[in-house]
């Protein structure tokens, strides 16, 4: 069965996705077997979340808003653990780095 | 026949041991063969980089641990090696291919105008140089326990992936005493020195390295050799009286209490010191946040990285210093080029004011971490109280514009740093100072107008010259007389053979390196 999912989330971290979120949000994302897509806006550019050269690139800071979806058989789990890391805040107490 | 060479002393510490050159990468002289053979020659030498990194990753933990994460993740992403690829593929070689798609890379992260971001592109160059080694067949010397590195300049990872369970030491050719790589050598206690130019380096075997005075001994005789193992069995056995006075306050004698705070420049040596080891931060060289050839850091970056040193300090005081460039610290598009005597230009405040925009971005970052601690802030190469009064009137003016936006904000305690002689000669003209810090460097080199880093005339540059003492001497007591806080940051602070001079002169708070905090308490134990 094959579906799509979508959702954004506030980035709260305190430097945005820097390189140790963005290591958790790909190996995360590569454990879905939907291909899962992020942007910086609603309406794109939309990148590949399971690359963390481009999810580097993207240089998302903090208070910015990250948008989600998944197309794909686990594609509504995909999204809401991508949203659910970010707002946990990549399991990391802000602390300045 | 023993060679001696004076460079800028990066860590502390006294090592002697064998050679081990450090190969820069280099795209030259390599034939490319066909598409094919170069596209296998890319993932090969990519995998055998990333088998590297995961191999090191074993063998380090925290931070370090962290930033391989991300190289590794890196490597292990076909992103990455998707540009050169299509390069390889129409007919480009697999060396500058490469080097072409990171160099792209590297330079979108070091166009960013976010510090964190910009960070990486040393990360980025890690990884160009790593798997370019692979693809040219140039390697560095095998790695041997108790080595001295030496080489043009190193990165972080060659750094982790050294052997130091036998000792060792660093020796560059340029370097740099603010680098990543200095911060990591200091944490460690791996004695570093920089700026020692190729000529002497070049076919030395044996070293020795002296950290503390900044010197290197190449093909040392035997009588280096025995001053070498009398000057080591000295250091550590100091060493290790001193380290029962690191967690206490500093009381002399008489039970007189010296205040002994730290001297800090980056984020990220607050990991590895005890905030119960000090009375606070006495000097943050705000520099630290502006690099040379990379955008300059705007007023959240700098918030975020103020405040940091504040949460670390728990309510200890903060004394950050506002930017201190020009004289030997150049930032291109800032400082002026081609001076005839750059230390005696435009730098420090005199270059500040003349950037208001810069100045202001970093005043409001300041007014607002000023909200969340002790934040006390000092302005350096201050000449005349004209330069107070611009500088507050600055302050305020920004504080006004924050208060406009609701930001929370207010203007901490402003002192300033007594270097111009002119200072020390007058304090009583600098009334509106809210305290006094005397860099003791930098006065004197204008005391005895001679400079440090100049070998030849580096001996005449002497803190304890009676010149120098006299007017620090005068600075404390202005201070005591006027109930202005003084204390004194400069190298000699630290330096347990000043300590005693200096208290005498009735400075009675000092701010120290990090590493010299056990050492400068032994030592004031005993007076």
């Amino acid at each position: 069965m094959s579906g799509t999912a979508d959702g954004s989330v506030v980035i709260t971290h305190d430097v945005g996705l820097h390189a140790r979120p963005s290591v958790k949000l790909t190996k995360l994302a590569k454990g879905f077997g939907s291909t899962i897509e992020i942007a910086g806006a609603a309406e794109g550019p939309w990148i590949d979340a399971k690359s963390i050269v481009k999810v580097m690139a993207m240089k998302a800071r903090q208070n910015s808003t990250l948008f989600v979806r998944a197309a794909g058989a686990d594609a509504e789990a995909a999204v809401s653990a991508v949203i659910d890391l970010v707002r946990r805040d990549f399991d990391e107490a802000g602390d300045g780095h | 026949m023993a060679t001696r060479l004076q460079g800028t002393g990066a860590s502390d510490g006294l090592f002697m041991g064998p050679v081990r050159r450090l190969a820069g990468a280099s795209t030259a002289e390599r034939r490319a063969g066909t598409p094919d053979a170069e596209h296998q020659v890319l993932r090969h030498a990519i995998t055998l980089a990333a088998a590297e990194v995961a191999g090191l990753m074993e063998r380090v933990e925290g931070e370090a641990q962290d930033m391989l994460a991300f190289q590794l993740a890196m490597l292990e992403d076909d992103a990455l090696s998707a540009p050169a690829l299509a390069a390889i593929a129409s007919g480009i070689g697999a060396h500058l291919a490469w080097v072409d798609a990171l160099d792209g890379e590297i330079a979108g992260y070091e166009a960013s105008e976010d510090d964190y971001f910009r960070a990486r592109a040393a990360d980025l160059r890690d990884i160009r140089d790593r798997v370019l080694r692979h693809v040219t067949g140039t390697a560095d010397e095998a790695a041997v326990p108790g080595a001295v590195l030496v080489g043009e300049d190193i990165g972080p990872t060659a750094f982790l992936e050294a052997d130091w369970s036998q000792g060792g030491a660093i020796a560059l050719f340029r370097g740099s005493t603010t680098s990543h790589v200095a911060m990591l050598a200091r944490a460690r206690g791996i004695p570093m020195v920089v700026g020692l130019g190729e000529e002497g380096l070049a076919a030395a075997q044996t070293l020795i390295v002296d950290g503390g005075r900044g010197l290197v001994t190449a093909e040392p005789g035997a009588a280096d050799e025995e001053a070498f193992r009398q000057d080591r069995a000295a250091l550590e056995g100091q060493r290790q009286a001193a380290e029962q006075f690191r967690l206490k306050p500093a009381l002399r004698r008489s039970g007189e209490r010296i205040e002994v705070l730290v001297n800090v420049a980056g984020v990220e040596e607050l990991a590895h010191i005890d905030p119960a080891s000090c009375d606070g931060i006495g000097l943050m060289r705000s520099e630290f946040l502006f690099r040379d050839g990379a955008p300059l850091p705007g007023e959240d970056t700098q918030f975020r990285a103020y405040r940091a040193f504040l949460d670390w300090a728990g309510g200890r005081p903060v004394t950050i210093r506002t930017l201190d460039i020009g004289g030997d610290k150049p930032i291109r598009g800032l400082t002026p080029e081609g001076e005839q005597n750059p230390f005696l230009g435009l730098r420090g405040v005199r270059l500040t004011l003349a950037h208001e925009e810069v100045f202001r971005t970093q005043l409001k970052a300041l007014a607002r971490a000023a909200v969340h601690g002790p934040l006390k802030v000092m302005i350096p190469m201050v000449t005349v109280p004209g330069e107070i009064a611009r500088t507050a009137a600055l302050f305020e003016d920004c504080l006004a514009e924050l208060t406009a936006a609701g930001t929370p904000a207010k203007i901490p305690p402003l002192g300033i740093m007594v270097e111009v002689p002119a200072v020390a000669v007058a304090p009583e003209l600098f009334a509106s100072a809210a305290f006094f810090s005397i860099g003791s460097n930098d006065l004197t080199q204008y005391v005895t107008a001679a400079s440090r880093d100049d070998a030849r005339v580096a001996a005449l540059n002497d803190p304890a010259h009676p010149a120098v003492l006299r007017l620090i001497a005068a600075v404390a007591r202005h201070g005591r007389e006027t109930g202005t806080p003084v204390s004194l940051c400069g190298d000699m602070a630290s330096e347990p053979r000043h300590v005693k001079a200096l208290i005498a002169a009735g400075v009675t708070s000092l701010s120290v390196a990090p590493a010299r905090i056990a050492a400068v308490k032994a030592a004031i134990a005993e007076l």
